[in-house]
């Protein structure tokens, strides 16, 4: 008890300055730091992609040589997809599911701890051969698409694989630390009467989220570890000369890749029907057909994966069976949609920047949803797979979908984290802003892919020009107006106008019981729950 | 945070980490199982191991079936292979032999590998080698020219509408 005690009164006086930051262990400041770490990714990621979109101008090569566009492309994947998207979502996690279920904290905080600080260490190792090439250390970084799979036996052979490699097994343990450290939580700290269907939305996408990382990410390290060990070692899991098998690697990778879609999805979705009955001024819709559509989709995301590999030589009849799973996913999918529609039905809406975001990730989420509904058509397939219509496709699924729900969260949750309201203009904008550019950016891309141009190259047909001109400038557009963002942000945390505790009307929540900013320990004693 | 959660907590963790160690356990379970699935079902046109010879299966006369062969060199390996034939017409159950050839061109002694690939991947399983020289390594001194046999018979189990085989070999480069 004395250790219990001594426990309390340390957290009471955080360490002042950069120590506070190093070592806290507390959930809202680790989900501060989560959330400014995937920020920053945010902008390394785009970046890079800006290089790519000025390759991409105008036809013939002008900035860069094919490999430096090779690294510059799955960078820009893989510090998007595992150091923007996934912490942030994490971030967002611990900074809300603490409050959302009446707990004083995380339930394992030293892990948390560990869990963060391992991913700067992670990125720093994924761009060190980037950096390297240019004092003419190495080959460079890895640049074989964020899958891994574009041959990584012997047609690039750099340090840079090895780097990613060992980036996979550091992010992976982040990962599972943070993934492990949610569902205990979630299921052992609830407040008194917080039963698991009372659980907010968020919570619930999150619980599942973690169990899908749980169980695919050990797969995505193991197919890492045996790509480095035939790289290195001798043996010969992926080797044909010596009777292994390459389209093994493909079926590994995307046995974890496919689930991790849904994993980057699922918190976005889970938070989107916060937003929308708060600014409809109803209850949550569909809440249980939404818990059951997540948990469907989960499964459905374990029994889908070669649908990214229709064109790898798979008999007709898996061909087939993949196509209808893959379908079967639209199912559960539209239970969230027609959902989401269901809870502004009728409702008495206003268009504060939260919902303008969570408005536009509806719409632009479901083209990303429809444009999936075409791709695993087995004879259709054939001819998009691997051109700009997947790139289109999955960009409205991340861009419009992940991304476009965590900006709603970060405009709702803001006023809550600040305690002050942010500038409500710029916050619109930055929506309109957005949504236009982003538009301006992907819809040539999706007719350039319908007409053939491939992905991953470095150069196009000149029957590509304008359309690649125009995603261009709507790519370079729309980096240039996520940085009103940053303003947005930074202004809002040094002042404005007070937040009240609810901070918007309508706003339903145990974290909107608590006074805005919160303090920095809440729910000490568990609320009681209805 | 009280004593009986937190051992409720380490409780909790403790069997989640054991679900990691059973997921990366599943994830190399699927490399021998990957490859048993294909050799059952002929998944990828993968054919099975050396069969015993001749079998006295009986040889269905009335029925022919073109075997095509075809070879590919990959990146990385200098060396010349080729069918010394392309195409053959067998009876189903008939033993037939052909050869292919390989020359190392180089000044070097080289190790390749042949891999094979049968089309359409549902007639793998019934196309039978008794002899191959993909079973083994080839070894070739600088300048060697090598006749490398290939003996094997159709299954008469072979559907109906299959009317043509081929029979792809890819020669990888074996490195040390």
């Amino acid at each position: 008890m004395t250790e219990a005690i001594a426990d309390v009164a340390h957290d009471h006086r955080p360490p002042a300055g950069i120590m506070r930051w190093l070592t806290t262990t507390n959930h809202k400041d680790l989900g501060i730091l989560y959330m400014s770490f995937g920020g920053l990714m945010f902008f390394i990621g785009g970046a890079f992609i800006m290089a790519v979109r000025a390759e991409l101008l105008l036809p013939g090569l002008q900035l860069l040589s094919p490999g430096m566009y090779n690294q510059l492309f799955t960078l820009h994947a893989l510090i998007m997809v595992f150091g923007a998207i996934m912490p942030f979502a994490t971030g967002l996690n611990n900074y809300l599911i603490p409050l959302m279920i009446g707990a004083p904290d995380m339930a394992l905080p030293r892990v948390n701890n560990w869990g963060f600080w391992i991913l700067p260490f992670a990125a720093i190792l994924l761009l060190i051969p980037f950096f390297l090439q240019f004092s003419g250390t190495g080959s460079g970084a890895t640049g074989l698409g964020w899958m891994m799979h574009n041959t990584s036996l012997d047609l690039q052979s750099g340090i840079g694989i090895d780097f990613a490699i060992f980036t996979i097994h550091l992010l992976g343990i982040s990962s599972l630390t943070g993934a492990i450290n949610v569902v205990v939580t979630v299921l052992n700290m609830r407040a008194p009467g917080m039963t698991l269907m009372k659980m907010p939305l968020f919570v619930w996408a999150w619980l599942i989220t973690a169990f899908m990382l749980i169980l695919v990410i050990p797969v995505f390290s193991a197919a890492a570890t045996m790509l480095l060990t035939d790289r290195h070692f001798g043996t010969h899991f992926f080797d044909a000369a010596n009777g292994g098998d390459p389209i093994l690697l493909q079926h590994l990778i995307w046995f974890f890749g496919h689930p991790e879609v849904y994993i980057v999805l699922l918190p976005a979705w889970g938070l989107i029907p916060h937003i929308l009955a708060t600014f409809s001024r109803k209850p949550v819709f569909g809440y249980r057909a939404q818990v059951y559509a997540l948990w469907a989709i989960c499964f459905l995301s374990f029994i889908v994966w070669s649908h990214h590999m229709l064109t790898s030589g798979l008999p007709l009849a898996a061909e087939v069976y993949f196509m209808y799973s893959t379908m079967a996913i639209s199912v559960p999918t539209s239970v969230l949609v027609f959902c989401w529609l269901g809870a502004i039905w009728r409702g008495a809406m206003t268009f504060e920047t939260p919902m303008l975001f969570a408005l536009g990730f509806v719409a632009h989420f479901g083209m990303g949803a429809l444009t999936g509904m075409i791709l695993p058509d087995v004879a259709v397939n054939a001819q998009y797979h691997n051109s700009y219509v997947i790139v289109s496709h999955f960009h409205y699924t991340f861009f419009g979908g992940g991304i476009f729900g965590m900006m709603a969260a970060v405009y709702y949750w803001l006023p809550k984290f600040t305690g002050h309201m942010f500038d409500e203009k710029l916050g619109r904008l930055h929506f309109w802003l957005t949504t236009i550019f982003f538009n301006m950016t992907f819809i040539p891309q999706w007719f350039a892919g319908l007409d053939g141009m491939p992905r991953h190259i470095a150069d196009f047909a000149l029957r590509f020009s304008t359309m690649n001109l125009v995603s261009s400038v709507g790519a370079f557009l729309l980096g240039l107006s996520q940085l009103l963002m940053v303003y947005i942000v930074v202004k809002c945390v040094r002042g404005g106008p007070k937040a009240t505790g609810q901070v918007w009307e309508g706003a339903q929540g145990l974290e909107f019981t608590l006074p805005s900013p919160p303090p920095r320990h809440t729910f000490e004693t568990p609320p009681e729950v209805k | 945070m009280d004593e009986a959660l937190r051992h409720k907590n380490w409780r909790l963790t403790i069997k989640l980490l054991l679900m990691v160690a059973a997921a990366t356990g599943f994830a190399f379970a699927l490399v021998p199982f990957y490859d048993l699935l294909c050799e059952v079902t002929g998944l990828n046109g993968k054919t099975g191991a050396a069969v015993q010879g001749a079998q006295a299966s009986k040889v269905d006369a009335a029925r022919w079936v073109t075997v095509e062969f075809t070879s590919t060199v990959m990146p990385g390996m200098s060396w010349e292979f080729r069918p010394a034939q392309t195409r053959m017409r067998v009876h189903p159950g008939e033993t037939a032999r052909i050869s292919y050839l390989a020359r190392n061109p180089t000044n070097q002694v080289m190790t390749g590998q042949a891999v094979p690939s049968v089309s359409p991947g549902w007639a793998a399983q019934h196309f039978n080698k008794i002899e191959c020289f993909c079973f083994q390594r080839q070894v070739l001194k600088p300048g060697e020219v090598k006749e490398m046999p290939l003996v094997f018979f159709v299954s008469p189990e072979l559907p109906a509408e299959v009317q043509e085989i081929s029979l792809s070999y890819t020669l990888f480069p074996v490195s040390g």
